[in-house]
């Protein structure tokens, strides 16, 4: 075995091994939401990783790309509500007809006589006959049963669909950015996302009518089955009666009823998070093989020459603001796609809890940390920075009570940091990066193919 | 035909309303955003830490005057947080070189490309972000203390007989006297002194700077001086102005962003227009025009929604709108960037 591979075996083994410490330690449950965590944001740091490793792109906004995976899990899956797409539907329609219809106008104009005021004129009427008529249609939908529902709904499609319309979503808003900030300086596209994913929060928070804002959604449909139907079908309480056959014989017969429900209500939940595994692994495995073959593709050598000498790629004759748009284009895809995933899988729409601590920086650590331009060592990245991340809070906690375990209970200080203990977690992910980046800037599995 | 008064009351709301907040908002901005452009013009990367460090500088600034009152020392009618600032100047001086030593300087010794020390500079905006929250936490604080207003919308009504007034308050007042102070001198430093012209010459021309003798780690340091005070001035004075929030100066990172990038990145005079051009923008189509159209129009006219461009939720669409539209017509911004 070469070194490489020793190093995936062992990176790999010890996460595994870390997770069935988990298992066993606390219980199989917890391992497992780690994992099904770690598996969606291993999604995540792959599309960085196409972005940055295979590009040299810097995408500071995949938070905005994960919430847009989030809105189209509820706007796919959740049941419409029928009085407010009776009320405002319509209006709606216009406005979007409107919004449309004046973008058309504008570009046509702008492409046939190249006036730039009449452009501007044209925008801003069309700005505020659509603001208009918007500010009607939301008054509208919001004013129907506001505590319960209040927008308009989703199109009660399968959830498993909105893993790939958030994918559509997330690409249609990386193209607009791509377009207007690639082929300037590298550094107005890292500014250019952060200012979109900032826009993308905002209008997920404020526009009520569209994902119920800070309000949440919940009762995302699941694509799996739920605990309570296992444990109330036949095949399922089967199951577990023989796979603790041997345990329950143990006991007496008067408890086997006992112990045989507390055992089928865990089983429960793990098979549900175990069909998740399943779903996300099986998605992670498509988007791993797909994103290889791309790379060692002409293509993906052309994308690797682009990345290490620009210049000389162009010289070539290659398009080098196109290779870089489509790189774009898809490495936010898959950003869309996860948040699409873990939206489903938490049941829930919380734009609330979109920060960009979590879902962009720590996403830039786990593709620093696994390695960049290495997609296994984007996996690796996610599984252990994910871990870690978890485990670090604890962590954190124990450190501000040791290092304040002089003082008094009651001392302002010593409650005031215990309180504040969580960001200590930020302050060590950030040294993570800066380490990682410094001294070993490969990361752990590094770049297979670097020489061309 | 309104009335004279109705005129005055309609300009006295606007002024009030739009004009003295974006004056003041603008003059933070465009401190913060001359740091940025410094820092791009010198060590040749984009600082993602700016706002950030800007929350570290005025955390300190807290700390010392939470330290100062406990001891009974204000300072009359002026907030007491200015005396602390010497102190936040110098810490956070020790901060950024702290991190320039650590970070920095291994990229720079090593020719990184530009990008690679941006992703360095999102590594020290976290650890700094992680820093501020766990010091203060994320909630909102006001520190300032004084006399709030120089005028009150009262006396001003009582002085002037208008049913508008027209407030000024301390924090206002300090924020537009202390910029112009210190753009002042910083353009002085960067025209006619010796090391102000060696900058320029850096800026301008690397390898021929370091051919003429210049000193590098001179004016990296000078350049760092000059972002500590900027960046702990433009930070306290907008905490005065607003309450201090450690999420509302992560934010302020992209209008700074978009004030550099509209003036032209790297050029100090840029910044400063920069700034004003996003605060004014910003406000200007945040702003209801309901009751400014009431003073104006005969009863007919008179709107009854709010006519309101945009809601204030969306103030950060303004930035990047701005952006966007100069990203799209002139990248190098009003005066033509990466000229110091």
């Amino acid at each position: 075995m070469s070194r490489y591979n020793i190093r995936v075996a062992t990176s790999f083994g010890t996460m595994f091994f870390l997770l069935l410490m988990v298992g066993f330690g606390q219980s199989w449950s917890l391992s497992l939401s780690i994992v099904n965590l770690c598996l969606i944001s291993a999604i995540m740091a792959l599309g960085v990783n196409i972005q940055w490793g295979y590009a040299g792109l810097f995408n500071v906004g995949i938070m905005g790309f994960t919430a847009l995976g989030g809105l189209s899990a509820v706007l796919i899956s959740k049941g419409s509500i029928k009085e407010a797409v009776k009320a405002g539907g319509m209006k709606m329609l216009v406005v979007i007809l409107i919004f449309s219809l004046t973008i058309a106008l504008s570009i046509y104009i702008y492409k046939k006589f190249k006036n730039k005021g009449l452009v501007i004129a044209i925008l801003l009427a069309g700005y505020f006959i659509t603001r208009h008529f918007y500010l009607d249609a939301t008054q509208t939908i919001e004013a129907i049963n506001p505590a319960f529902s209040g927008y308009l709904g989703g199109l009660e499609l399968p959830v498993l669909l909105s893993w790939i319309a958030g994918g559509f979503l997330a690409a249609g808003a990386a193209w607009l950015i791509g377009k207007i900030s690639l082929g300037l300086r590298t550094d107005y596209l890292a500014i250019a996302t952060l200012g979109i994913s900032e826009i993308i929060i905002a209008i997920i928070k404020n526009e009520d009518w569209l994902s119920r804002g800070v309000k949440n959604v919940t009762g995302i449909p699941r694509p799996v089955p739920y605990e309570i139907d296992l444990q109330q079908a036949d095949w399922f309480n089967e199951l577990v009666a023989k796979l603790y056959a041997g345990s329950l014989d143990l006991l007496p017969v008067s408890e086997h009823a006992a112990a045989l429900k507390a055992h089928i209500s865990d089983a429960s939940i793990v098979f549900v998070k175990l069909c998740y595994s399943g779903l996300f692994l099986s998605v992670l495995l498509l988007i791993i093989i797909l994103a290889g073959l791309a790379l060692n593709s002409p293509w993906g050598r052309m994308v690797r020459a682009i990345r290490d000498n620009e210049m000389a790629a162009s010289a070539m004759g290659k398009n080098v603001k196109q290779r870089h748009l489509q790189i774009f284009v898809i490495g936010s895809a898959i950003a869309g796609v996860s948040g699409a995933m873990l939206a489903t899988y938490n049941g829930q729409f919380t734009p609330g809890s979109y920060i960009p601590l979590r879902y962009t920086f720590l996403i830039w650590v786990m593709v620093i940390v696994g390695g960049s331009g290495n997609n296994l060592g984007s996996v690796v990245g996610g599984f252990l920075i994910w871990f870690l991340w978890i485990e670090a809070e604890p962590v954190g906690f124990w450190l501000a009570d040791l290092s304040t375990s002089f003082l008094d209970k009651e001392n302002y200080i010593r409650q005031h940091l215990l309180n504040n203990a969580q960001y200590i977690r930020l302050i060590f992910m950030g040294a993570v990066l800066l380490v990682v980046m410094r001294f070993s800037p490969d990361g752990i599995l590094p770049e297979t193919n670097k020489k061309l | 035909m309104p009335e004279l008064t109705d005129i005055l009351n309609a300009i006295v709301l606007l002024l009030n309303f739009v004009f003295v907040p974006a004056l003041s908002y603008g003059s933070q901005l465009a401190l913060g955003a001359l740091a940025v452009t410094l820092v791009y013009a010198i060590l040749r990367f984009a600082n993602f830490a700016q706002g950030d460090t800007m929350a570290f500088a005025t955390v300190i600034t807290i700390l010392i005057t939470w330290l100062l009152q406990r001891s009974g020392i204000t300072f009359g009618f002026m907030p007491t947080a200015l005396l602390a600032l010497p102190f936040a100047i110098i810490a956070c001086l020790a901060y950024i070189l702290l991190m320039d030593k650590f970070v920095y300087d291994y990229y720079r010794q090593q020719n990184s490309k530009p990008i690679t020390v941006v992703m360095a500079s999102v590594g020290v905006m976290f650890v700094t972000g992680g820093l501020v929250r766990f010091i203060l936490g994320p909630e909102h604080r006001v520190f300032a203390d004084g006399a709030r207003f120089i005028i009150t919308a009262g006396e001003f009504k009582s002085m002037t007989g208008l049913a508008e007034g027209l407030a000024f308050k301390t924090s206002q007042f300090l924020t537009i006297t202390i910029a112009i102070l210190l753009v002042g001198f910083v353009f002085y430093f960067l025209q006619k002194t010796k090391t102000g012209k060696a900058m320029r010459a850096y800026a301008d021309n690397q390898d021929l700077a370091l051919l003429s003798g210049i000193d590098t780690d001179k004016i990296v340091r000078v350049t760092w001086i000059l972002a500590a005070v900027l960046t702990t001035i433009a930070g306290v004075l907008y905490g005065l102005d607003k309450g201090f929030m450690a999420n509302s100066y992560h934010q302020m990172l992209l209008p700074i962003f978009a004030a550099v990038i509209v003036g032209g990145i790297g050029s100090p005079m840029g910044a400063i227009v920069g700034g004003f051009v996003i605060s004014f923008s910003e406000l200007i189509l945040t702003y209801a025009y309901k009751k400014f159209l009431i003073y104006l129009l005969p009863e007919v006219l008179q709107p009854d929604s709010l006519v309101q461009f945009l809601g204030t939720e969306y103030k950060f669409a303004v930035s990047f709108v701005i952006l966007v539209i100069v990203l799209l017509l002139r990248p190098t911004g009003i005066f033509k960037g990466k000229v110091i």
